[in-house]
Parts: structure tokens; C-alpha cells; sequence
């Protein structure tokens, strides 16, 4: 049978066909929880007097409310440490693994799930969070779903859905320098729009995609909910099967080498067909920037806040005036001219060690902008470690930043971490809703290169705009290791 | 989830049409981390009103709320489904209810149960002339029964199978327990397991302080 490979991952997982226009009922490999939308699904089984099916594929994990500072203090607001403190009651009552605050496998559940070895090609994973579409890097069939699926899947560890129609973004040839994962994710939905995916589950496909590395790919699939769509997948390959080789939960011996053979097998037949397709030339990407409030109002850095008079579309002439307004901003302004307040560098999106890696080269020996706060928060306690390990922290507050502990942090400021109403932040992070980093705060979207580039200068900026010394590779600045090893040190990240 | 056949209550008017999900209610309730006690957030901002139906005491008990049309519009929050059940409602009946609404209910156990306008304005009357009225919904028969008057009400069937077989979505997967069970035989055993846990040596994590 030919397919796509978001298709065959999903024939690999039908319990029971859906007759007569009913849905699938698709069985869940991967359950992952953390403690804002479970605790109703908790009680919604204790009520039910249900328990856990399948505890054994459950993992929780602490990150959204936890503090990045001081983690060994209660947490002050108490809306959050309610939170924190019923999930720890329901994982215990329930039996389900759970990585506390202070824990080293601790972090950001979209990080803990592959750095743990967890996620791996041609899994269904879910998790009541939107940002679920990360796992799908590995060749996995990974989306978010709402607190009732969660109880649903505690309960039964399947869900009944409704197939998802496929579309194909192929991102032909070579990146170039100084151009990441990010700008090529939010240069596609810049193309396709915050709703052109919607019904989709996106396959990423060609050259650049192929040359990612694995933290370049979950970069990519993470904001494929931000084009709308339900999932984004890549096909696995040797990148993929290197990164899970070692790591705690993946197979190993005959069953490494049964699960790879099976893996081989997850691609897209070339006779199949998708329902859309879209094409895009990486060499034509640069640094991508937003300038509005949403990760569709995006443009190459180069470029100027637009002027709203010369959009045809009477819809999104508006949505430009709000935006522009919202933000600040005057149009025609060259956006590499917008001082920002706040550097933030983390996120499900942009806090794993390459990311951590790549700013460390641009910002070593430097100091930052007076007028900007950098902080710097590690997508889980054990990139974290390995970043300290390399001296990534030292390199850090040298330059003038705050080095934090893991968590969701000024993603969503759900902890202290947030932006003062007018303050403006150019953010790793995958998100600039109005709000959404503080009430009134203005976030522009960037890669970590741009935000390094930015912490420097005090403005949007990419590395071009920086003294670098004449003949530097700008394609140096990948997320390969800074110095070599120790050799003691936990390699896999 | 309890089987629904027939309910007999008080009979709660509430006259009033397009109530959306935040006047059930507003958003500040939703923070909580229960799907239980929400009676106290049930038209938070009418419960203020000495006026308001549900203060006076004849309508208080009331567990079938009798509205205007497009009920439950707005947000898609469960919560409201949830409000309206801790208070004691068992039954809301509408000339019309918006889709995510009737599908929330209709998961939960709460029957919306569509009745003409013309036969909820007849309601209203017996119900505000004689507060107190107990009303029957037969949902076997598709009628409400107030004093001398009956009316009929259209439910869809699937709806109507799932309330009278008292079955939730979980309820209804768990009939297929036997074939999750077989699945889960055929499952490739290097499949992921997250117990037990497995992991790096543990490290202790300094705290961050602020700077
Ligand atoms: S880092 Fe941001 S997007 Fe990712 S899970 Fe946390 S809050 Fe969601």
C-alpha cells in the first residue's frame, strides 16, 4: 500500500474503524501531562472512579507555572502552586512518572519527551498542549489535544479522531549563512498564513530540511500550529537515528536494530499523493523577524514595518493597523532600527543546547546593549547542565545575562517572568499574541542568532550587522560544541 | 454518566435569549483546578441581582432552565456545561442552542432539549404565573409535561442513545475495551515504555538567583 507518512503512522495505530463517517479510534504510544490542562481530566477519572490505563505510557512533567529563579522557595502566586501541587498529588494517587522542579529530568515537557529518548519515529504522541507538533521531528504523528481527550486518553489510552488531510512544504536547497530552523518556519507561515494549515498535518521535505539537525527540526515542527495545522512531521533518517542512539528509553541491541529497520520504512512513497503541496528555496530565506501579533506578521529582517495603505486585502489591512498600533510601531520603519527592552532566549522552540550553543558563539567576549535585559532559560534542567558543562553559562553572564533554570519561563509568563505593559522583547520563543509575555508586552519573533545579534546591539539585528572580524564563516555559527567535551560529562544531548 | 429517561423538577424561566458562555460563566472561574463546584460561578454576574430568577426562593431548587433562543454561544469552555450541572440542572431547554454547547451537554449528561418558541413562551407562562412548578422530561417519549400542558422536543438521536445508556465518550470507547486489549498484544514490545523510569544519572540543580 502507498501513502504518506503521516497516513502510515496512522493506519499503524487504528484499534477500531470508524463505520459510517464515525471516527478512528487510534491508539496513543506516547502520553505526555503537564500541570495546566490535567488537573480536570485527573478528577474527571476519579469521579468516573476510573484509573490510568496505561501509566507505563504516561510521563508528567513540571514547566509552565515553575519559576526559573529561586526553585527551592515555594512558589508565591498561588494560582500556580495549586497547580504544581495537584498535579504532584495526581501523579502520585495515579501512579504516573513525574519530573519535579529540581529534578534533573525536569524541563519542558516537548524537550523532555526526545531528550529522554521517549519520542520516536512512527509514534502517536499527544499531550493537552498545542505545542505537542515538536515530537513530530522524529517521524512521529504528535498533536495537541483539549483537557476532555486527556481524561479520554488516561482512561482508555486512545482517542477516537477523524483523519487529518496531508499537506507537503518542501524547502528545497541550501540555507544561507546566518539563516536557522526559525527563519525557515516563519518564512512558510509568512507564506502560507496562521491559517493555511488548518486540517493539515504538514511534512516537512527537501534538501534544507534534510541538513537540519534534530533541534533545527523540532524547531520547525513546533510552530507548525502556528500556520493552523494539526501536526507537522518530518521523516526520520541517520540525524534521527543518531540523536535516539543512547539515550535512557531508546531500544537497544536486537531491538535497536528492529526498531531502525522499522523506522527506515516511515517515508513518504514517491507515488503518493498529498492533498496540498507548497514549495519554498532556502536560498532565498535571511533572518525572518515578526513585526505584528501574530507569527504570520513576519518579514525578512531587511525589510520595513508596512505600511497598511498599501494592502490590497481589506481584512488584513486592518489586522495591520491593529498590529502596528498594538506594537508601537510606525509604519516604514526599517525594522532593524526597533530597539527592544528584553531579550529573551528559551522556549520549546529555542532553548535546547544548539540553541544555547550558537548564541554562546556570537555573545562570547562581548558585553550586552545597556539598555537591554537578557535572560537566558534553558529548555530543561539537563540542557541546562550540559550548557554548564561547556561553560555556556559562564560565557552567559559575562556577557551580562541572567542564566536560569528550565521551564516555559517569558514564553508565556505564567511564572514571574514576564514583560511590563509597552516593554518590547525580541524572543525565541514561538508566540507574539497580544499578552501573551506580559499584559501590554510587544514580542517580535526571532531566531537566536538574531536575538544574540540583538542582546549586542540593542536593536533587531542579524550577525551581518555585526563587527565580526573580516573573512568569519558565518555558517560557523551552527550548534556544533564550542570547545571538546568532558569526557565525564552526560554527551547526549 | 447516570441514565436519563425521565426527569421531574421545578421549572426555572429564564427570559431571556442569546446567553453565551461567559454570562454561564465568566471567565475568572476558569482558573480553578476542580470540575466540580462551579454552582457558586453559574450567571455569576446575575446572582447579585436580588431580581434574578435564581434568587427568588421558588425557582432556587429549580433543575430545568427554561431559555430564550441561542443558548450557550460564545467560548467553547466545557465549563458552562459544568456550571449549570453543580447547580442542580438536569435539563436546559432553548429554542435554539449553539453547536459547541449541545455537544458539550450532550457528552456530559445534561440534556438541551430543543422546544419551539412559541411552546417556551407558553412555559414561561405556566412557570412565572405558578413559581414552583415541577415540569417532566420524558426523553423515551421527547415531551415536557408542565401542569396540563405537554409540548413535544427534539433531541438527535445518537444524543439520545448515549443519555439513555448513560454512556460518556469514555464510557462509549470502553464498549471496545477487548480490541484496545488486542492492540495492545500486537504492539512491537521495544515500543517506549516511561516506567520503569530510566534515565541519566541524576545531578542536583543549584538554584538560579536572581542576579
Ligand atoms: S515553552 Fe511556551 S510554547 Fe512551549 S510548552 Fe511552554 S508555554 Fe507552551
Amino acid at each position: 500500500m502507498t501513502g504518506t507518512l503521516a497516513e502510515k503512522v496512522w493506519d499503524a495505530h487504528v484499534v477500531r474503524q470508524g463505520q459510517d463517517g464515525a471516527p478512528d479510534l487510534l491508539y496513543i504510544d506516547l502520553h505526555l501531562v503537564h500541570e495546566v490542562t490535567s488537573p480536570q481530566a485527573f478528577e474527571g477519572l476519579r469521579l468516573a472512579g476510573r484509573r490510568v490505563r496505561r501509566p507505563d505510557l504516561t510521563l508528567a512533567t513540571e514547566d509552565h507555572n515553575t519559576p526559573t529563579l529561586d526553585i527551592d522557595l515555594p512558589i508565591a502566586d498561588l494560582t500556580s502552586r495549586t497547580q504544581i501541587d495537584t498535579l504532584r498529588a495526581n501523579a502520585a494517587e495515579f501512579g504516573v512518572r513525574l519530573h519535579s522542579l529540581g529534578d534533573s529530568d525536569q524541563g519542558i515537557v516537548h524537550q523532555v519527551g526526545p531528550q529522554l529518548g521517549l519520542t520516536q519515529p512512527g509514534l502517536t504522541v499527544v499531550c493537552g498542549d498545542s505545542h505537542t507538533s515538536t515530537h513530530g521531528a522524529f517521524g512521529a504523528l504528535a498533536f495537541g489535544i483539549g483537557t476532555s481527550e486527556v481524561e479520554h486518553v488516561l482512561a482508555t489510552q486512545t482517542l477516537p479522531l477523524t483523519p487529518f488531510k496531508t499537506m507537503a512544504i518542501t524547502v528545497e536547497g541550501e540555507l544561507p549563512p546566518g539563516a536557522t530552523a526559525k527563519d525557515i518556519i516563519l518564512a512558510i507561515i509568512a507564506k502560507i498564513g496562521t491559517g493555511g494549515g488548518q486540517g493539515y498535518v504538514l511534512e516537512y521535505r527537501g534538501d534544507a530540511i534534510r541538513a537540519l539537525s534534530m533541534e533545527g527540526r523540532m524547531t520547525v515542527c513546533n510552530m507548525s500550529i502556528e500556520a493552523g495545522a494539526r501536526a507537522g512531521m518530518i521523516a526520520p533518517d541517520e540525524t534521527t537515528f543518531a540523536y535516539l542512539k543512547g539515550r535512557p528509553h531508546a531500544p537497544e541491541g536486537a531491538d535497536w536494530d528492529a526498531a531502525v529497520e522499522y523506522w527506515k520504512t516511515l517515508r513518504t512513497d514517491d507515488d503518493a499523493v498529498f492533498d496540498a503541496e507548497v514549495v519554498l528555496r532556502a536560498a532565498d530565506l535571511e533572518p525572518f523577524v515578526t513585526w505584528g501579533t501574530n507569527p504570520g506578521q513576519g518579514l525578512p529582517l531587511s525589510a520595513a514595518v508596512p505600511v497598511p495603505e498599501l494592502i490590497a486585502d481589506e481584512a488584513e489591512r486592518t489586522a495591520a493597523e491593529r498590529a502596528i498600533e498594538y506594537m508601537g510601531l510606525t509604519p516604514g520603519q526599517p525594522l532593524r532600527e526597533i530597539p527592544v527592552d528584553t531579550v529573551f532566549i528559551g522556549s520549546c522552540t529555542n532553548g535546547r543546547i544548539e540553541d544555547l550553543r550558537s548564541v554562546a558563539k556570537v555573545v562570547k567576549g562581548r558585553r550586552k546593549a545597556d539598555s537591554v535585559r537578557v535572560l537566558v532559560v534553558p529548555a530543561s534542567a539537563r540542557v541546562r547542565l550540559q550548557a554548564e558543562v561547556e561553560g555556556l553559562d559562564v560565557i552567559f553572564t559575562d556577557f551580562g545575562a541572567e542564566w536560569r533554570n528550565a521551564g516555559c519561563s517569558m514564553c508565556l509568563g505564567m511564572n514571574p517572568d514576564q514583560l511590563a505593559p509597552g516593554e518590547r522583547s525580541a524572543s525565541t520563543s514561538n508566540r507574539n499574541f497580544e499578552g501573551r509575555q506580559g499584559k501590554g508586552g510587544r514580542t517580535h519573533l526571532v531566531s537566536p542568532l538574531v536575538a544574540a545579534a540583538t542582546a549586542i546591539r540593542g536593536t533587531l539585528s542579524s550577525l551581518a550587522d555585526l563587527d565580526l572580524p573580516a573573512g568569519t564563516d558565518l555558517s560557523s555559527f551552527d550548534g556544533s560544541p564550542l570547545a571538546p567535551l568532558d569526557p565525564a560529562a552526560p554527551a547526549v544531548l | 454518566m447516570e441514565k436519563f429517561t425521565q426527569h421531574t423538577g421545578v421549572g426555572v424561566p429564564l427570559r431571556r435569549s442569546n446567553v453565551d458562555t461567559d454570562q454561564i460563566i465568566p471567565a475568572v472561574y476558569l482558573k480553578r483546578v476542580t470540575r466540580t463546584g462551579f454552582e457558586d460561578a453559574l450567571f455569576a454576574a446575575w446572582r447579585g441581582d436580588p431580581a434574578f430568577v435564581l434568587n427568588q426562593p421558588a425557582y432556587t431548587a429549580g433543575s430545568v432552565l427554561v431559555a430564550g433562543p441561542d443558548f450557550g454561544t460564545g467560548s467553547s469552555r466545557e465549563h458552562a456545561v459544568w456550571a449549570l450541572k453543580d447547580y442542580g440542572f438536569k435539563v436546559v431547554i432553548s429554542p435554539r442552542f449553539a453547536d459547541i454547547f449541545r455537544g458539550n451537554s450532550g457528552k456530559q449528561g445534561l440534556l438541551a432539549a430543543q422546544v419551539s418558541a412559541e411552546d417556551v413562551e407558553l412555559l414561561w407562562k405556566i412557570l412565572e404565573s405558578r413559581p414552583g412548578t415541577e415540569v417532566t422530561v420524558d426523553l423515551a417519549a421527547r415531551t415536557v409535561v408542565c401542569d396540563d400542558v405537554t409540548v413535544p422536543f427534539t433531541v438527535d438521536d445518537y444524543t439520545r442513545w448515549r443519555l439513555m445508556e448513560g454512556l460518556d465518550d469514555i464510557g462509549l470507547t470502553l464498549q471496545h475495551a477487548d480490541e484496545i486489549t488486542a492492540f495492545e498484544a500486537s504492539r512491537e514490545s521495544w515500543r517506549p515504555r516511561t516506567l520503569p523510569a530510566r534515565h541519566l544519572p541524576t545531578v542536583p540543580i543549584t538554584p538560579a538567583r536572581p542576579a
